[in-house]
């Protein structure tokens, strides 16, 4: 037999081993990931001095109290209904296209539907989003197909609500809307259909041969064990939608969404204080999110 | 239940191809066969959760090839067990009633009642996950019954359960079936649980059915030489092996432990066949010892002895003796042609 002496080496070492395989993450993990993260929440606790305009390293509640104002929260308030909005919607759009690729197609329909799922993704962010200001412009495609239809009326009126419209769709919050939900679909269909692979034909069928009808089936068999999937899609949908600073930027009206507060307080203004608070709006929105979900069993059929 | 000339073809494949059948009411009837032989097609068409290509079902008298799996008076034991992993055991067992609307205090009386059936009165409130393999299974036969199915059906039930627990599981099976007095439909690759347990039985060959017949009559007068082979062990023999023996070139099949080994030099008794031949393998089984006798007449038998008086030593050294083998001429099955049917 021949002699594998590196082999050898580190089968009578476990210990070493494991360390050289985990060493590099989690010092990626914990020095990059980590440390930037504790250096965010610390930065929080600074303030910036408006009279002299710099940062004083003194631990202070002085930003989140900015925060606080009236401004900021509902910068906060907007992005929290955005995301949650978005998410909700992708979910509903997902779930039956994630239904129909984990139980129904064939092979070839399935690998056909996660190409055409995924293919979007290779294309630049950007290019997608400016594509739907092109398409929700006035004078764009949608408006045609409304004029043709001879609703011009009723977009009218849905752009006269004040909050949701504008003066035209790809300045509204509609327009926002559209766009956040088209570019993370695919965050969301990808773990549904997961989650509804992993559920066994026979618990449903089993269902059915105890009395249900499908929508109870779906009910109370396939919506509650596909939980674990949509609730790590809408972690996707909702933490995106809560840091984007584009699609707002590209087809909002002018009102701020916290990506863009974000960007502008370390930027222009210099404020990276208020920049950090407004970061971990999100942070903590999202724990509370997970804990919810956890709370209301979205996790116990793992 | 009633099969007449059902079919169910996937794409070229005939997975049943024109089976006929009548199980009556209050019976356990098993289906046997290897695996892809149609007999748990035959189950799910049943269950409802496949329709006949063809022919026509009767369940209890009606028609029910059209009837979707919640209107039938039916229910089914999965192979998996396919118990809700979210929901607890009593949940499981509750489930048909709770989708039935029978009220609360009649629910919980009657799946304590069940759980005390299967004798698991105590893990009512864990998850499946935490029950073994064994417990799963009598959860799964409860949530079955407790909807009191004029027919339940079996898919394997017992496939995944070790030797001990599944010789324990097939006498409480049939003492329920009993009990209950419904109709099992069971299927199983497995001749032995078929023989113990059912009534009758099917036995499947290529999605149609060899043999219909009481357990005795299928083990004793198995009506093709699949069926002589797949139910026991048997020595098939035909041609010139069975005309140099028999005195006939028609095939008829001798199951092993009918032969006797008697010593080359006895007489063999009135109205015996006798093959005398060489012994060239020896099986130790514990309780019983195989041979395989290298006959003169130019086949290879079968034969199975207990170890009443021997042991292993003394088995292991019949290894290469010459040796007589006879049996009454009685026990020797005619077999029809391959696949005739019933």
């Amino acid at each position: 037999m021949r002699r594998r002496p590196v082999a050898a080496f580190f089968f009578l070492r476990p210990r070493l081993t494991l360390a050289l395989l985990l060493g590099p993450p989690l010092l990626w993990l914990g020095v990059a990931y980590l440390g930037s993260l504790a250096a965010l929440v610390v930065q929080s606790f600074f303030h910036l001095d408006d009279y002299t305009g710099r940062v004083m390293r003194r631990l202070t509640l002085a930003t989140y109290g900015e925060l606080l104002s009236r401004a900021n929260l509902d910068i906060v308030v907007r992005t929290v209904t955005m995301a949650a909005a978005v998410t909700v919607a992708t979910a509903c759009l997902a779930f039956p296209l994630a239904l129909y690729m984990a139980r129904y197609a064939s092979a070839r329909g399935k690998a056909f539907l996660t190409v055409a799922v995924l293919l979007p993704l290779w294309s630049s962010y950007l290019v997608r989003v400016y594509a739907w200001k092109l398409i929700l412009a006035k004078e764009g495609v949608v408006s045609w197909f409304v004029e043709q239809a001879h609703l011009t009326w009723l977009l009218d009126r849905l752009l006269a609500v004040p909050g949701l419209g504008g003066p035209s769709l790809s300045v509204s919050s509609i327009g926002t809307f559209l766009a956040f939900v088209y570019v993370w679909l695919p965050y969301m269909i990808l773990p549904v259909q997961a989650a509804l692979e992993r559920v066994p034909p026979s618990l449903v069928e089993a269902s059915a041969d105890l009395g249900a009808r499908p929508l109870q089936t779906f009910r109370r068999v396939t919506l509650p064990l596909s939980l674990p999937g949509v609730a790590a899609g809408s972690i996707f949908t909702f933490s995106l939608t809560l840091g984007d600073f584009i699609i707002p930027g590209a087809l909002g009206n002018s009102s701020l969404f916290i990506g863009q507060a974000v960007l502008a307080h370390q930027g222009t203004a210099g404020n990276i204080p208020l920049a950090a608070a407004f970061t971990v709006v999100p942070m903590l929105i999202m724990a509370v999110y997970l804990i919810a979900a956890k709370r209301c069993g979205a996790f116990d059929a793992l | 239940m009633k099969f007449q000339g059902v079919s169910r073809r996937f794409g070229e494949v005939r997975a049943v191809d024109d089976v006929s059948l009548e199980i009556r009411d209050g019976e356990f009837f098993s289906m046997l066969g290897p695996s892809g032989s149609g007999k748990t097609t035959c189950l799910r068409l049943i269950a409802g959760f496949d329709r006949p290509t063809s022919g026509r079902i009767e369940l209890h008298g009606r028609p029910a090839d059209r009837l979707p799996p919640y209107e039938r008076d039916v229910n089914t034991v999965f192979q998996d067990y396919a118990l809700f992993p979210h929901m607890s055991v009593a949940d499981n067992v509750a489930y048909g009633l709770r989708i039935g609307r029978v009220p609360g205090p009649e629910r919980i009386r009657r799946v304590a009642e069940m759980l005390d059936l299967v004798r698991l009165p105590d893990v009512g409130a864990r998850r499946p996950a935490q029950l073994s393999g064994g417990q799963r299974q009598r959860v799964a036969l409860a949530r079955a019954l407790v909807n009191r199915p004029r027919v339940l059906l079996l898919d394997e039930p017992l496939g995944a359960l070790d030797l001990k627990l599944r010789q324990q599981m097939q006498i409480e099976l049939k003492g329920i079936q009993e009990r209950l007095g419904i109709t099992f439909v069971y299927v199983t690759h497995d001749q032995e649980e078929a023989l113990a347990m059912s009534d009758r039985l099917a036995v499947f060959r290529q999605g149609r059915i060899d043999q219909v017949g009481t357990p005795a009559e299928v083990y004793e007068s198995p009506a093709t030489p699949f069926v002589a082979d797949f139910v026991g062990i048997s020595n098939i023999l035909e041609g010139a092996a069975a005309r140099a023996i028999a005195g006939d070139p028609s095939p008829f099949s001798i199951r092993p432990e009918k032969i006797r080994i008697l010593d080359p030099r006895e007489t063999p008794p009135e109205d015996s066949c006798f093959a005398p031949g060489t012994i060239r393998e020896v099986v130790y089984l514990g309780s019983q010892t195989r041979y395989l006798v290298e006959a003169e007449a130019g086949t290879t038998l079968t034969v199975v002895e207990q170890n009443r008086e021997a042991v292993a030593i003394d088995a292991q050294a019949a290894r290469g003796r010459r040796v007589l083998l006879a049996w009454p001429r009685a026990r020797n099955r005619p077999l029809g042609r391959q696949g005739s049917g019933e």
